[in-house]
């Protein structure tokens, strides 16, 4: 007999499980050890007995925790979308150009300040304002991209435009760094380590509308994504928009990924290799299937890199870019070698 | 108006080619088609002579030139994609990009325009799909991934989306160019078949000249002066097959309904 759709329940509720596990370790981890059970009872808004462990969780670590969260499924699913939009296993939520564009916003504002001899050197320290930098820089490098693809019939030509935009940013930022203070430079390279702190609950209703607004684009898409899966003349014959699919991918990304980027930096990796270590496990090309797979795996991924990047038990942290790809690389070398072929 | 009600598909005086903001290359012109509704038709034609363009040009993948296409009387142009994908389905040569499909899931995409916003298959979608497997003879590797399959079992498979789709025209693209000889005659009268007992109407283009004069209904030539179509012994009997290939080395043999080489 033909199984119509595998069922894919009880992989989702193993992820489902370890995401709610991870999330309670993430929580009680940090520089202050707090037990499972104060955790829980402040999750549920009893008292703790300590109340430095209730602001600690409240407004430290659980507005990470949903950051992380946010990122993770966020920057995932942007690879997804991108890796079958070009049918390129090396295709990220960056390859349009996002990224470098949200660095040249805040190059622009950090090192940029002196260079330009306007005065909000003080602006330009805070987070707010580099986020808001980095939203205008990827939103202005993205519209610089989708006007291209008005022009550009072939998918393929814009993955290259894209990475052109990148270099062409990147040099803009070598220029701005070499006439810049040590100081600046300092400030821009932090920016640049990502960071899921330092988020207040203002900002993170900021993060999480826009995501939802991602998300609920990319819902619309599964269908004509899947008819894609064979090419763009079939998904036509199909009935599909092309261009219109095309769009839609291109908007759902850059929101998802522009906003991701903005608040909590260039966070490298996880979108390249959450989509493949997702096909791994679930051996399938249907979004239906990938998009929540991948969803959940990019935010399982992201809260465990976060909670080894606060060294436990002591006051450091390293950033989060170095461990997501320290530990995330070679786990999906591994892999790969041990698998030899991915299918998209 | 009455005789175009009895056609599928029809044509009037269509030009088919590439044009730019620079130039206009005219690949064939002054296309006249009639076709009837179940008939399986072979387009034939040397390389590079434009059977691709001229399917591609009937399936509103790339735009005519000049003139008129009609599917069911109603002019192509103003039939929307949806519309025209449950109409005409496609059997396409280009390669598939990689992807980790099972057999069921590609064939169930050609429910696609029938499924609701997020693609659920119900069950008349899945009663579909395992007619379109059964007809194909593929029912035993449902479950099986695309990128095990042959070349052979591909192209079944790929046959099965397009019979998945419930159109009443399907259209191929050199279904049989990377198939044994085995698998090339099987293609052929699995087609006919689907014309014959499911009144699928068929077009195909193919260089199998023995098999298209065994089995069509109805062909088309291009050849490099104009488009004739017409039933198979009438273009025999007329000499129109010798007009396929502007060479010396080969001419079309009446008698063995064959092309052979030319002084031997």
């Amino acid at each position: 007999m033909i199984s119509n759709v595998k069922s894919y329940k009880i992989t989702f509720l193993i992820l489902l499980l370890a995401l709610v596990i991870v999330a309670l370790i993430n929580l009680s981890l940090g520089s202050v050890k707090i037990p499972l059970k104060q955790l829980l009872a402040i999750l549920l808004n009893k008292p703790a007995i300590k109340e430095s462990w209730e602001i600690i969780v409240l407004n430290y670590r659980l507005p990470k925790a949903i950051t992380a969260i946010i990122v993770g499924s966020g920057l995932s699913i942007s690879g997804l979308l991108m890796q079958t939009l070009f049918r390129n296993p090396l295709a990220g939520p960056f390859v349009l150009g996002i990224s470098s564009g949200a660095s040249l916003g805040v190059a622009i504002l950090v090192l940029g300040v002196s260079f330009l001899g306007i005065h909000f050197n003080s602006f330009a320290f805070t987070s707010l304002g580099q986020a808001i930098a980095a939203s205008i820089g990827s939103f202005l490098v993205l519209l610089a991209v989708m006007v291209a693809a008005l022009k550009v019939r072939n998918t393929m030509s814009i993955l290259i435009i894209g990475l052109m935009f990148g270099s062409l940013t990147a040099a803009i930022i070598s220029v701005l760094a070499y006439f810049s203070s040590a100081n600046q430079l300092q400030q821009y390279l932090f920016w640049s380590f990502g960071s899921l702190g330092n988020l207040s609950w203002n900002e993170i209703t900021i993060l999480f509308s826009v995501f939802l607004i991602g998300i609920t684009l990319v819902t619309f898409i599964i269908k004509p994504l899947n008819s894609l899966l064979l090419g763009e003349n079939y998904a036509k014959s199909m009935g599909v928009h092309v261009v219109k699919t095309r769009n839609l991918t291109l908007i759902a990304t850059s929101l998802l990924t522009g906003v991701i980027t903005a608040f909590s930096g260039p966070i490298a990796f996880i979108g390249l290799a959450v989509p493949h270590l997702t096909k791994l496990l679930f051996h399938t090309s249907n979004h239906k299937i990938l998009i929540p797979a991948v969803a959940m795996s990019g935010a399982i991924i992201m809260l465990v890199c976060d909670s080894i990047s606060q060294l436990p038990n002591t006051a450091y942290t390293l950033p989060i870019n170095a461990i997501t790809s320290l530990f995330g690389a070679p786990i999906v070398i591994w892999l790969l070698i041990r698998k030899r072929k991915i299918n998209y | 108006m009455d005789t175009a009600e009895k056609h599928i598909i029809n044509t009037l005086d269509l030009s088919i080619g590439y044009a730019s903001k620079r130039a206009t290359s005219t690949i064939a012109q002054h296309i006249n088609i009639e076709l009837h509704e179940g008939h399986f038709v072979c387009l034939l034609g040397k390389n590079g002579i434009g059977k691709s363009t001229l399917l591609r040009t009937l399936t509103k993948v790339q735009p005519q030139l000049k003139g008129d296409i009609f599917i069911k009387s109603k002019k192509l142009v103003a039939i929307n994609n949806t519309e025209l994908s449950k109409n005409i389905s496609v059997v396409l040569t280009e390669k598939l990009p990689e992807n980790n499909l099972s057999v069921f899931e590609l064939v169930a995409l050609g429910r696609q325009p029938y499924t609701n916003w997020i693609g659920n298959l119900t069950d008349t979608d899945v009663d579909f799909i395992q007619q379109a497997l059964k007809q194909t003879n593929t029912l035993h590797l449902a479950n099986s991934k695309c990128f095990e399959l042959s070349d052979g079992q591909l192209q079944k498979v790929l046959i099965a989306r397009a019979l998945a789709q419930n159109t009443p025209i399907i259209v191929l693209d050199e279904p049989t160019a990377h198939l044994d000889i085995h698998h090339t005659i099987e293609t052929f009268s699995l087609l006919k078949k689907l014309t014959e007992i499911h009144h699928k109407t068929i077009i195909i283009s193919t260089h199998e000249i023995n098999l298209s004069l065994q089995l069509a209904d109805e062909l088309w030539l291009m050849t490099p002066s104009n488009f004739i179509s017409g039933k198979v012994e009438k273009l025999i009997e007329t000499d129109k097959l010798d007009l396929l290939f502007d060479s010396d080395l080969i001419h079309f043999d009446k008698n063995l309904k064959q092309f052979i080489i030319s002084g031997k």
